[in-house]
């Protein structure tokens, strides 16, 4: 019996049965450990029960209900669920199976309650449907654990206060409840792909945590486009994960990765998937990033990509999901697309806007068709710009590298 | 349990609504009451008049201080209230947004506080 694994891939299971079962995370938390303590015990002497998260599921519920029994305060409570402790744990079946999944769904629509501050609900997301430790989503954000465990005491609270239910929402509402849980699982996802600083391994595991999560969501929730998008974006981006950090820990631009590194399967998957979601739903956030994401994973070489595809398709993001970093990606695109120089133009365009004064990648990208273009100085300039502006370590390093490179080419004689 | 709807709009906006529209919203404030109060969802509600009539109360060190006011900087100022039962606050947020001033001010959902509560079923 592997019990690392049991307790990383049925916790978040387990838990959200019983928190339906018990009404209450904390209490479901607590005795869902003190269950766990118990098999550590017993499985080793006694042998590993035929079904172990049946028998841990009903444990942790006997346990509570003993300890609500002890107080005189909860006691009513104690006999409610001492009512249903009989119903529900029969042999694993097709039913159980179903039940557990229903659970699932129910928990992670709770904790991404629109309700709780976003924050919140990754942290959550991440304690309670993931299994995760307070310590290493603490790590991860790099937030003190007293920090996160006081956030996730709170958010808890509210849960139980403001009468937040643990339901799955209705037709009509599943819409804009679904929008906001595939926000968190991306959020997560962005959080262990794009953070640069924090322990590499947990962010690693937050990109698996995303995609099992957004695997999860597909799997309970199926035919809905923008979960399908969403799994295979992350998927896409996920398949350079060994290429796009050097051995030394340097940020390799998409267009000087290794193809070969890049995960074959992880692709073909992802591609399947913006596939069939561009087949059913209208071109949603997810679809069209996924889309522009499934084009690069597909080039067999950088030259080979199709930029004018892509070009295309950040006009259609831009339409309705304007954003700085998507400004900047056109106007990269329309350049590969086009011609340098209209690229060029663009780029020069949102320099003057306010609102991205401060964004390092937009001197990042003029420097880099600056640099293309042959115009050295100027490129040198932008460079230096977008190194005040970025805080990633390695985004720094790569900028430091390449202003190194223009000041030699520089000096360098004809 | 209890929700206490507290509606935010613009009295600046309201005060420019035109008779007829003004009527229309007051018939659709109205027919919530009435369905809300059939389902046994309706506790209490009214409309404030605007806080150019209101009065504020403070005892300071024993002494009271009474002004005018408020003088919030914000751009919503409290216009009334509703008072509801809702199985949970999924239920509270679906009435939230049927409130009509949902659509141009913000109803902030509060769950009224119940004393001596043990845990929550």
């Amino acid at each position: 019996m592997d019990f690392e694994k049991l307790h990383r891939e049925e916790s978040g299971r387990i838990l959200a049965t019983l928190i339906r079962l018990l009404g209450d995370f904390d209490l479901a938390e607590e005795m869902l450990q003190e269950a766990y303590a118990v098999a550590l015990q017993k499985w080793p002497v006694e042998g590993t029960p035929a079904n172990p998260r049946a028998w841990l599921i009903s444990t942790a519920r006997h346990k509570a209900i003993d300890r609500l029994r002890r107080g005189r305060r909860f006691k009513r409570k104690g006999e409610e669920i001492a009512k249903t402790a009989e119903v529900a744990v029969g042999p694993e079946s097709d039913r159980e199976e179903e039940m557990l999944s229903d659970d699932r769904l129910r928990l992670i629509f709770t904790c991404c309650h629109p309700s709780l501050p976003m924050e919140a609900r990754v942290a959550l997301t991440l304690r309670t449907v993931c299994g995760i430790t307070t310590e290493e989503i603490s790590r991860a954000f790099l937030v003190p654990v007293a920090t996160m465990a006081q956030r996730l005491v709170r958010a808890k609270g509210k849960i139980r206060e403001a009468g937040i239910p643990y339901r799955v929402p209705s037709q009509e509402e599943l819409r804009d409840r679904l929008d906001g849980v595939l926000l968190v699982v991306y959020l997560i996802f962005n959080e262990g792909y794009l953070a640069s600083t924090g322990d590499a391994l947990v962010r690693r595991e937050l990109c698996a945590e995303a995609i099992r999560l957004g695997r999860v969501v597909c799997a309970l929730l199926p035919n809905q486009a923008e979960a399908q998008a969403l799994l295979g974006l992350m998927l896409l981006h996920d398949s350079r994960r060994d290429a796009r950090v050097s051995p030394g820990g340097d940020l390799v631009l998409l267009d000087e990765q290794d193809r070969s590194l890049w995960h074959q399967g992880q692709i073909e998957e992802g591609t399947k998937l913006v596939e069939t979601a561009l087949r059913h739903g209208e071109a949603g956030v997810y679809a069209l990033q996924a889309a522009i994401a499934a084009l690069h994973a597909n080039a067999k070489a950088a030259k080979d990509t199709d930029w004018p595809q892509i070009a295309a398709l950040y006009d259609a993001l831009l339409r309705t999901h304007a954003s700085p970093v998507i400004e900047v990606n056109r106007a990269v695109a329309v350049a590969m697309a086009r011609s340098l120089e209209q690229g060029l133009v663009l780029l020069d365009e949102l320099e003057q806007r306010e609102e991205l004064e401060e964004f390092h990648l937009l001197p990042a990208a003029r420097a880099n068709l600056l640099r293309r273009l042959g115009r050295m100085p100027e490129a040198a300039e932008a460079y230096q710009r977008a190194l005040t502006l970025a805080t990633n370590d390695i985004e720094r390093r790569f900028l430091r590298r390449r202003l190194a490179e223009i000041e030699y080419l520089g000096e360098a004689p004809d | 349990m209890q929700y206490l709807m507290l509606i935010y709009h613009s009295e600046a906006g309201f005060e420019k609504t035109s008779e007829s529209d003004r009527a229309a919203i007051y018939q659709e404030y109205g027919q919530l009451r009435e369905e809300l109060s059939a389902k046994g969802k309706f506790v209490g509600g009214n409309q404030l008049l605007p806080t150019t009539v209101a009065t504020m109360v403070r005892v300071r060190e024993g002494k009271r201080v009474v002004t005018d006011g408020p003088f919030a900087e914000t751009k919503e100022q409290l216009g009334g209230y509703f008072l509801v039962n809702a199985d949970d606050l999924d239920e509270a947020i679906a009435i939230a947004a049927r409130i009509p001033s949902a659509r141009n001010g913000t109803i902030e959902v509060r769950p009224i506080a119940v004393r001596g509560k043990a845990v929550q079923a």
